[in-house]
């Protein structure tokens, strides 16, 4: 079936220790599934599937959307960008 | 309409030429700067992680809305990346308007933006730990 690839930032590059891994797709595999099977590899990640957000291919995408062979997907932690939260 | 991150400083002036326009009588400037203390801690110095091809592209998913909302004639933003010490610039929008008072609200409603759509993390670095610091979650 192939593999995608999965990108990884903040919290989660660092608990992997690595920027981006890879997946196998197989049928009917979602963006929310990616992360379950991430959270088997690493179980320190789990416990974020209320906040976490999704992109395929540099796209937010709902969890339910679908993950092909040859895709990047990204877990994305909610954000903190700009100098502090307020 | 300009979107970058970068590990370079930061270029307020080139932010500013960018959007400077003969029919745009206001310009406001935002600059988001790192500060020495969060939550009662001295932070040393900051980390910013970022999904660089999706940030810009949301940046300028955002720019768009706001373009409905007011009348604006330019936007332009940037995001550091990397580690950035004190007092140093993290986030810089600039925008363009006829008038100033749609220049200040359309710039402070970018920023708002940013702050919840953006994919940019920041680490801080205090004496003694460090914490990604995770923004409200906007499923």
């Amino acid at each position: 079936m192939g593999k995608a690839k999965v990108r990884l930032f903040a919290r989660l590059s660092e608990l992997a220790g690595a920027r981006e891994t890879e997946v196998e797709v197989g049928e009917g595999l979602t963006a929310g599934d990616v992360y379950a099977l991430l959270c088997r590899r690493w179980p320190a990640m789990s416990g974020l599937a209320g906040s976490l957000m999704y992109a395929v291919n540099a796209e937010y995408v709902p969890p339910g959307h679908p993950v092909r062979a040859g895709d990047e997907v990204a877990l994305v932690p909610p954000v903190s960008g700009g100098a502090h939260a307020v | 309409m300009l979107f970058e991150l970068t590990a370079a400083p930061l270029d307020p002036a080139r932010l500013v030429e960018h959007v400077r326009r003969d029919e745009a009588g206001a310009i406001a400037l935002f600059y988001g700067v790192v500060r020495n203390n969060s939550m009662g801690r001295r932070v040393l110095y900051l980390e910013y992680d970022a999904y660089a091809e999706l940030a810009t592209k949301v940046m300028r998913q955002i720019a768009e809305e706001i373009r409905e909302r007011y009348p604006v004639t330019d936007i332009a933003i940037q995001h550091r990346t990397g580690r950035l010490e004190i007092g140093e610039t993290s986030l810089l929008v600039a925008v363009s308007s006829p008038h100033r008072r749609e220049a200040f609200q359309a710039c402070h409603a970018l920023v708002d933006r940013f702050k919840e759509v953006v994919p940019v993390w920041k680490k801080e670095v205090w004496e003694g730990g460090e914490e990604w610091i995770e923004g409200e979650a906007v499923t």
